[in-house]
């Protein structure tokens, strides 16, 4: 029998402000393409991000990743570098708004760093109502992943 | 076709332990899961099943008759159980999230009439759970 493939996901949670605008855009037009969101002095989430990882179950530790692995790369490359900022300031935003679809590219790059098992999908959480997915470069979310 | 989930909870305990590996090894590996006393967990199963619509009842499953294989096949022997000592697949397998995903899915594979099993998904806490689509995926 052939290594069964499973798939892995792990939340994470991060607290950061960031106010949508571009500085392109009059303030008129700001104002009417990001409403609230342009608020010059910024507004606040409570992020969740869901990272879910696919791989061979290693016979030896029945894991598609070790999840302490995991944990700390998530804490060095995502949460040291996210939580309790204001995202308009970091570098990654410098050029493109702080929207949570560009932050979960952003985020997708990140974890396809991770050398330990194949990235699969990102899913973020902004608020209980607003959830954005990427699943890397050119591939569709499959049927089968529903 | 229609997907269609139904959710159970059962409470077990387990340790993460590899015999074939020293004792350094494994408390290395699997830190303070290798704790042979064990710990426990409140997990929560979601089964998918896919199928089409009976024309009659406007199901895809009897949701009665799905609740009572999972109860069957699954709740009622790994609920409030120790998974490595008394539930047989973990004789052989460590009961990682990835391995009962794995487990429940071959306890439910072709019981479920009218349907095809879809997705398994485990959460062994809400921040972390694991799928299993069967061995073709």
């Amino acid at each position: 029998m052939s290594t069964p493939i499973a798939h892995l996901s792990r939340r994470y949670h991060f607290s950061a402000s960031h106010r949508l605008h571009v500085d392109a855009l009059s303030p008129e037009q700001n104002a009417e393409t990001f409403g609230k969101c342009n608020n010059p002095f910024g507004h606040g989430h409570n992020y969740t991000v869901e990272v879910t990882l696919s791989g061979p179950v290693d016979p030896t530790t029945g894991m598609v990743t070790n999840l302490a692995d995991l944990d700390s790369f998530a804490q060095r490359n995502l949460l040291d570098l996210f939580d309790h900022t204001n995202l308009n300031t970091l570098s990654l935003f410098r050029d493109q708004v702080s929207s949570t679809e560009n932050l979960v590219v952003e985020v997708w790059r990140i974890f396809s760093e991770y050398p330990h098992a194949a990235l699969r999908r990102i899913h973020i959480e902004e608020t209980n109502n607003n959830s954005f997915e990427y699943f890397g470069e050119g591939v569709p979310p499959s049927v089968t992943f529903a | 076709m229609i997907l269609l989930t139904r959710k159970a909870d059962f409470s077990s305990a387990h340790f993460y332990w590899n015999s074939s590996l020293s004792d350094a090894e494994n408390e290395r590996i699997f830190g303070k899961c290798a704790n042979r006393q064990g710990h426990g967990h409140n997990y929560t199963l979601e089964v998918t099943v896919a199928g089409e619509i009976d024309p009659v009842t406007g199901f895809v499953v009897d949701l009665k008759q799905l609740k009572d294989i999972l109860e069957h096949e699954v709740v009622s022997v790994y609920d409030h159980r120790h998974l490595n000592h008394e539930v047989p697949e973990f004789a052989t397998a460590i009961p990682t999230t990835e391995n009962i995903a794995i487990a429940i899915w071959r306890r439910l594979e072709g019981k479920i009439p009218n349907a095809r099993l879809h997705r398994v998904r485990v959460y062994e806490m809400p921040d972390l759970f694991a799928d299993y689509y069967g061995e073709h995926q």
